[in-house]
């Protein structure tokens, strides 16, 4: 939620004013919605958001063998560099993870230079610009939260570090039960593909507030701050991937899960070997204990 | 039980020497060797060895987590996230650590229910189950600080909620909540002795848990007939190698499901508005606790009424402050179980109406998490009351009536008949008695 420069956390200046100000935003949000929030209810109770549930996709890395699509996780990174990145901040990945996406030093080390960082103080005690290397994160679009919120009507645009584990709606009863079993635990990027593809028209009689963006899947209210950010065709594809809304959401969402948990395959196949072990354990163990247990009985006959 | 007589025998002429200057190893022998256990305990008697080792779990991978986090308002939610991407295998510890309190939580109800459905409390084990009642608070303590230190919006905001008990009383209220948080509203000052008291309170646990083990090995345990031990050498037998490998079993069973969680599931028990940074200026949607809290926050949010004296407007207490008393009453109501439950049988075996209190018991406190996880708006709030009425009457009126009025089956003569008695459904019996 904080689109705060790298290293400029604690010089967060003056955040009580920001804060009177974001605060200032939500309350013209909500009073803009008032209509579309009374559209909602239902039986005098206050709506609940999402007012739909996101929709369920296939993933590469949902399940106990899940793993990463390389080129998808490449693709979205892409979408990030060209179109999300303009406002959304990423201040917790370093460009050394991009090894991840199956890139290597020298391409991620070009790619690193693309960027520039502020660095220092130098021996004359000044700051100084420098093009970014694998040891540096995602320089942040704005110096400050406050810089973030002031270019986006007030709304700062969240980071997108670990924000496919922050948007993961409620599945309420008794889906979260079923999920245990099923292992569902993608709602996350579920979440940010149904967003970025469910931009429509407000229903009839509901009003949207001025500089907001109808859509029925966000998770704080019935219309967000982010206008529609992909359009068929905006990023270009090199390997014969469609350029639809629809595979850029998928793409981006995949990336932000990578971004969000990069141990998430690696998990996993741990997850595999210590559950083959556990379970050959238990079975020994049982027999043991049978064993151990059947020398009693034996004694007492 | 253990009677003060051992049978321990040192094997080597070091051991000998060292038993007649500190008798160390000859205490662990007669503690986990030779102590007696009735020989009739089924699965639900595991948990105890269960809880230890989960405890020794989370001293672990704790004490490697507090080397890598960073105890600062400004600089505690970007540390967490260092420890998942940049330290070795940072993300397993801090997923063992976070989903291992779930497990140790999960671990403790059942092994509270046990104690209840057995009649576990009752004498002469009513200063072991106390220490229990004790080491769950000591518990929820340690969980609920541990929970504020990945600083994220939950954090923050449940750490609001709860210190905010303490400006419910009367007069001093707004002081002490001062001196706790050391400030006005939780920050820096919050989060550093939230940090240090997370790292305490576990050796409190830990010195806790010995006195506990100890009053049990003075009293012995427990059985599912709930009729002591009369005939040693028939009706026990030596804790290891038979209860050792039992719970090595149960704990393997426990791990499977630890790790299901771990690996699979590692953000399934925990709120995604915690890896949203912690910020004073914006209020979560709703505020909710842990799973393991949600019985206790439906109880806190139950009392929606002031308490006044009759015919005047002169409050007694009011709704925050009522709350509040609820919640820790439900509690402290636990000190007095051994006390409340007046019926002399211990075994719900053989009281069939306790039995099914027992269980209507048990649906309250999961109707009760499950209240506390809805936002207390609609039929809610008066279902979170009815519910805790019932939770209060199960205690106060139930138990001490129901030794009055019930008609107890007959007890068997000893464990040794029980268990001779249940010997042809044996093979049928899904349970791991023996």
């Amino acid at each position: 939620m904080n689109a705060n420069c790298g290293d400029t956390k604690l010089m967060r200046p003056n955040s009580v004013v920001s804060g009177v100000a974001r605060i200032g935003a939500a309350a013209a949000i909500a009073f803009g919605l008032a209509g579309t929030a009374m559209a909602a209810e239902e039986d005098g109770a206050t709506p609940h958001y999402p007012l739909n549930h996101p929709r369920q996709q296939s993933w590469s890395f949902a399940g106990p063998f899940g793993s990463w699509d390389l080129a998808q996780l490449q693709r979205g990174l892409k979408i990030y560099k060209e179109v999300c990145a303009a406002c959304h901040s990423m201040r917790l990945v370093p460009f050394r993870a991009l090894e991840e996406l199956g890139y290597s030093e020298e391409q991620v080390k070009a790619f690193a230079a693309e960027y520039t960082v502020t660095d220092g103080p130098n021996s004359d005690g000044d700051m100084f610009e420098r093009p970014a290397v694998p040891a540096d994160r995602f320089p942040s679009p704005f110096p400050n939260v406050e810089a973030a919120a002031a270019a986006n009507n007030g709304a700062p645009p969240p980071d997108f570090s670990v924000l496919a584990k922050a948007r993961a709606p409620e599945r309420g009863f008794p889906w979260f039960v079923f999920d245990a079993f099923t292992l569902y635990a993608e709602n996350g990027p579920d979440y940010i593909y149904s967003l970025l593809t469910g931009y429509q028209d407000p229903p009839a009689g509901v009003e949207v507030a001025e500089g907001t963006y109808y859509n029925p899947y966000f998770v704080g209210s019935a219309a967000l701050a982010m206008a529609p950010p992909l359009s068929d065709g905006v990023v270009t594809y090199e390997d014969g991937t469609p350029e639809t809304v629809d595979q850029y959401a998928r793409d981006i969402a995949a990336f932000m899960m990578w971004a969000a948990e990069p141990s998430l395959v690696e998990r996993k196949a741990m997850g595999f070997k210590v559950m083959f072990f556990l379970v050959l354990l238990a079975v020994l163990v049982y027999l043991t204990k049978k064993k151990v247990w059947a020398g009693l009985k034996e004694q007492e006959a | 039980m253990s009677g003060g007589h051992s049978e321990y025998n040192p094997r080597s002429g070091f051991m000998k020497w060292l038993d007649d200057r500190l008798p160390l190893p000859r205490l662990m022998y007669d503690s986990f060797v030779a102590y007696p256990v009735p020989r009739n305990l089924n699965g639900w008697y595991t948990f105890g060895g269960i809880l230890s080792i989960m405890l020794v779990a989370q001293i672990l991978t704790g004490v490697v987590l507090a080397m890598h986090y960073v105890a600062n308002s400004a600089m505690a939610f970007d540390s967490i996230e260092h420890i998942m991407r940049n330290v070795n295998y940072g993300w397993l510890l801090r997923r063992l650590h976070a989903n291992g309190g779930s497990m140790f939580f999960l671990a403790v109800y059942i092994h509270m229910f046990r104690g209840m459905y057995y009649g576990s409390y009752k004498a002469p084990r009513e200063v072991l189950w106390i220490l229990g009642v004790i080491l769950f608070l000591l518990m929820m303590a340690t969980a609920f600080m541990g929970y504020v230190l990945p600083w994220g919006q939950m954090s923050f905001w449940g750490a609001t909620v709860i210190t905010g008990f303490f400006s419910a009383i009367p007069w001093v209220g707004d002081a002490i909540q001062q001196w706790l948080l050391g400030g006005y509203a939780v920050d820096n000052p919050t989060l550093n002795r939230f940090y240090s008291l997370h790292y305490l309170l576990p050796f409190m646990i830990a010195g806790v848990v010995v006195l506990h083990v100890w009053a049990l090995h003075v009293v012995g345990q427990t059985n599912p007939t709930g009729v002591e031990v009369k005939n040693m050498r028939k009706e026990t037998v030596p804790f290891t190698p038979y209860a050792t490998i039992k719970d090595s079993f149960a704990l393997v069973l426990f791990f499977i499901l630890f790790a299901w969680f771990v690996f699979y599931l590692p953000d399934f028990l925990g709120h995604p508005d915690n890896y949203i940074e912690a910020d004073p200026l914006k209020t979560p949607t709703h505020i909710v606790p842990e799973w393991y809290f949600l019985p206790f926050y439906a109880i806190l949010r139950a009392i929606t009424f002031n308490i006044s004296i009759p015919f005047t407007d002169f409050v007694l207490i009011d709704s925050k402050l009522g709350g509040v008393i609820a919640m820790f009453g439900s509690i402290a109501v636990l000190f007095f179980l051994p006390w409340l439950d007046t019926s002399k049988v211990k075994s719900a075996t053989y009281r069939p109406l306790y039995r099914q209190f027992f269980w209507i018991f048990v649906a309250v406190c999961i109707g009760l998490g499950w209240l506390g996880s809805k936002p207390p708006e609609g039929i809610y709030p008066t279902l979170a009351l009815v519910l805790t009425i019932w939770y209060f009457a199960h205690f106060l009126i139930i138990l001490p009536w129901l030794g009055w009025v019930e008609k107890t089956k007959p007890l068997p003569a000893s464990i040794a008949d029980a268990v001779l008695a249940k010997k042809p459904a044996a093979g049928a019996s899904a349970r791991p008695a023996q």
